[in-house]
């Protein structure tokens, strides 16, 4: 038992600091007093900055990306070979720890985080050498084309249906919940190729760009009115049949191999314990006057969610002990996902209760927001946390009969 | 950063795990429920003999000189089994205050004999006001030389009927004092209490008993301030001990139980039961361990401080929602006397009390966090 670095952690810790410090963009940086915000969100980060109409903000995600491209940390998890970081996985858990804490955004989205460690498992040789470099040159965005009107917590039952056409697919069907496709350039997603197979054997996992003819992405906006998610309809779209990842009728499993990649989720566990910090030096600043009469239940309440940071934090911490002693987590990684956000949402719940009747105030930059309204927008914006990734009903299933051998139903 | 036990953590949690389930299965802790003493003396021996007495004390002192954290290992395999009696009384009531304000005489006397199970001690520290801060303590006392008499009431002092020496918190004209004081005498009157954990709280009254000075005179809360930590931080382990043990009686419950043609383990509303206990158990194990490192590797003192209090507020509450859930899984059969559930559900309350509960360390927290 030890929650403290090993020399060797502790200089890679300071290395990642430092480079923050030095290469991080200003626009990037926290302002003292003010709530960093819900982090990347679904509408945010460098995804949307790159294409931006404001060239400032086209400047700094571009600052930025080369900076990280510089280093060499676009893709930390990436091996070496590839052009990524080659970082162990107890390095991925401190640099993701760090760049949380720095609220530095990562850049690369799906590009880096998913679609690059698949190619590099399963991709062909032309494969990888036509789309890694540039992922990580920032050159190319990637949206996950997945669930579907019909297909959400049962993914496999998923039926847009792709058809071989001599050295093509036609690709007819729906996506849904395609989050960033407006800012993508390229899509990813599971395709059925075998009605006929059982429904997790007849899926292919195909890559196409989006201008492809036929293919059409429009808004679906949220309960916050802000335009995260897509639908994705597909209309006779052609995709060249090297595009194709792996076997066909086999997707369902090269979708699934994102496993042994560091998935923690230490960076929820960073921004909940700073968000708490903000508002207890705004409270003692300058919104003084915004706490409500009755504090000493919010106080309490407050307490409790510090608490439960800790706690998330442990469950973090055990990820990465997992991994670092070579083995690979079972239903930990579900205990994470559940139990974090379900705290994201009591700590938006308690955050904004300190408001009182200010909690009603949407408009960032109304004089009656406090802390630019962060945390009621976090109310609404912390809902689906329980429901993407695989629901928290899916999660307790998991633990359930994969972790503790309980039968299935 | 390692979340894990090392290699001969493993060694003590297997043994003592093997040890227990031998020498003290669930007809032993029933049985000590109607004891009289409420342990068995031959079982006291044996555990001496494995060397647990003395686990914290040094070498020098008779002990094995082991760190805290290996003493929260055994602990959890203390609660898991329910063992009864007074080992917690005597090591973290006893050794502990003895190694953090005796003299070296006092250790070189009392600390072989608690390691070798032949002396018992127990704190004697709340009072019928059942405060856990500094101005609870109003026992009286007065000083003279290395001699304390002390006159008051102690309240909830555990295994107090059987404890050869007290370690005493009253009250002198210099603050809150500590003294060892035996319990063969006059002056020291005991009465055991009826608990829902049938353990053995008393009542000890304090009547012109003698005793000597551990520490200085006025000392005493600042001494006892790593005492509690540490007792506070051990019930936390029982607890996470006790919790897994409740669960895994529940989840294996589930996979036998059938109704409706199946096992009640294959519907949803109990897997997810199962799921939140599993992330409580795993939950109140770690901020424990954080707690228990955080005291044996000497992290700053605000730092250890906060950490106790937030082991405590969870595991005080986690633990609870699992018992909770381990009886609805059960459904009739957990409420009858004679299934084994219940044994945990009643001694889940005990130490969830013990040094504060969930409300009392919240507070606690908050004023830490500047909240």
């Amino acid at each position: 038992m030890d929650w403290s670095d090993s020399p060797e952690q502790a200089n890679f810790r300071q290395e990642v600091r430092a480079f923050i410090q030095a290469k991080l963009p200003d626009p990037y940086k926290p302002k003292a007093g003010e709530a960093t915000g819900e982090g990347e969100g679904f509408a945010g980060g460098w995804q949307a900055d790159r294409k931006s109409t404001d060239p400032k903000r086209v400047a700094t995600a571009s600052q930025w990306a080369t900076a990280l491209a510089d280093k060499g940390w676009i893709a930390p998890a990436w091996p070496k070979e590839y052009g990524g970081a080659g970082l162990s996985t107890v390095e991925q858990f401190i640099y993701n720890q760090e760049m949380a804490e720095a609220a530095a955004p990562s850049v690369g989205g799906m590009g880096v985080s998913m679609l690059g460690p698949t190619l590099i498992v399963h991709g062909s040789e032309e494969q990888k050498k036509e789309h890694l470099s540039r992922i990580l040159s920032g050159e190319v965005a990637w949206a996950q084309g997945y669930s579907e009107p019909g297909a959400g917590s049962d993914l496999a039952s998923l039926q847009t249906r792709a058809v071989r056409d001599g050295d093509e697919f036609v690709i007819n069907g729906q996506k849904i919940w395609t989050s960033g496709a407006h800012f993508a350039d390229w899509l990813f997603a599971l395709v059925r190729t075998d009605p006929q197979a059982p429904k997790h054997r007849g899926i292919s996992f195909m890559i196409m760009d989006i201008k492809t003819p036929g293919l059409s992405v429009r808004p679906l906006i949220n309960m916050g009115w802000e335009h995260g998610f897509n639908e994705t309809f597909f209309e006779d779209v052609r995709v060249p049949a090297k595009n194709l990842i792996g076997e066909e009728n086999r997707g369902w499993y090269v979708g699934m191999t994102l496993l042994d990649f560091e998935r923690s989720g230490i960076a929820g566990a960073v921004s909940y314990r700073r968000g708490m910090g903000e508002m207890k030096e705004f409270l003692g600043g300058k919104g003084k006057s915004f706490q409500r009469q009755d504090w000493n239940t919010t106080r309490l309440e407050l307490a409790d969610r510090a608490i439960e940071t800790e706690v998330l934090f442990n469950f973090a911490f055990r990820i990465v002990s997992i991994q670092n002693r070579g083995l690979v987590p079972n239903y930990e990684a579900s205990v994470n996902k559940t139990f974090g956000s379900e705290l994201h949402q009591r700590l938006s719940r308690t955050q904004s209760k300190a408001w009182g009747l200010y909690a009603n105030v949407w408009d960032r930059t109304s004089k009656y927001a406090p802390m630019g309204a962060a945390h009621i927008h976090d109310y609404v914006g912390s809902v689906p946390h329980s429901i993407f990734s695989g629901s928290n009903e899916i999660q307790r299933n998991v633990i359930a009969t994969r972790g503790l051998g309980l039968p299935r139903g | 950063m390692d979340l894990g036990l090392n290699e001969q953590q493993e060694l003590l949690k297997n043994s003592a795990r093997e040890f227990l389930e031998n020498e003290c299965p669930e007809t032993h802790v029933r049985e000590m429920e109607e004891d009289e003493k409420g342990y068995s003396p031959v079982l006291w021996q044996k555990m001496a003999e494995q060397g647990w007495h003395g686990l914290l004390v040094p070498e020098q002192y008779g002990g094995a000189g082991f760190d805290f954290v290996d003493q929260m290992v055994l602990v959890e395999e203390l609660g898991r089994a329910l063992v009864p009696g007074p080992y917690m009384s005597s090591v973290f009531g006893g050794a502990v205050p003895i190694l953090e304000a005796g003299s070296d005489a006092q250790k070189q006397e009392f600390l072989p004999k608690i390691a070798a199970g032949e002396l018992i001690f127990t704190l004697a520290l709340t009072e019928p006001s059942a405060r856990f801060d500094e101005s609870g303590i109003q026992a009286k006392a007065t000083v003279s030389g290395n001699d304390v008499t002390i006159n008051g009431t102690k309240l909830f002092v555990p295994d107090a009927h059987v404890a050869d020496y007290l370690i005493v918190a009253a009250r002198t004209a210099k603050g809150v004092t500590l003294a060892i004081v035996p319990t063969k005498q006059d002056g020291v009157k005991t009465t055991v209490l009826q608990t829902i954990a049938r353990d053995k709280q008393c009542e000890v009254v304090l009547n012109g008993a003698k005793g000597q000075l551990l520490g200085a005179d006025g000392a005493g809360w600042a001494a006892l301030a790593p005492v509690i930590q540490k007792y506070t931080v051990a019930e936390c382990a029982y607890l996470v001990g006790l919790a897994q043990m409740d669960f895994e009686i529940a989840v294996d419950y589930a996979k036998e139980r059938v109704q409706f043609g199946r096992p009640i383990g294959s519907f949803q509303a109990i897997q997810h039961k199962c799921a939140d206990m599993v992330t409580d158990v795993d939950g109140s194990r770690f901020i424990m361990y954080k707690a228990a490192w955080s005291i044996s590797a000497g992290q700053p003192a605000a730092e250890t401080s906060i950490a106790v209090n937030m082991a405590k507020a969870w595991c005080s509450e986690a633990t609870r929602r699992v018992v909770a859930h381990g009886q609805q899984i059960h459904g009739g059969i957990g409420f009858t006397k004679d299934y084994k559930i219940q044994l945990f559900y009643r001694r889940q309350k005990r130490a969830e009390l013990a040094f504060g509960d969930a409300d009392f360390h919240r507070e606690l927290v908050a004023q830490q966090l500047g909240l």
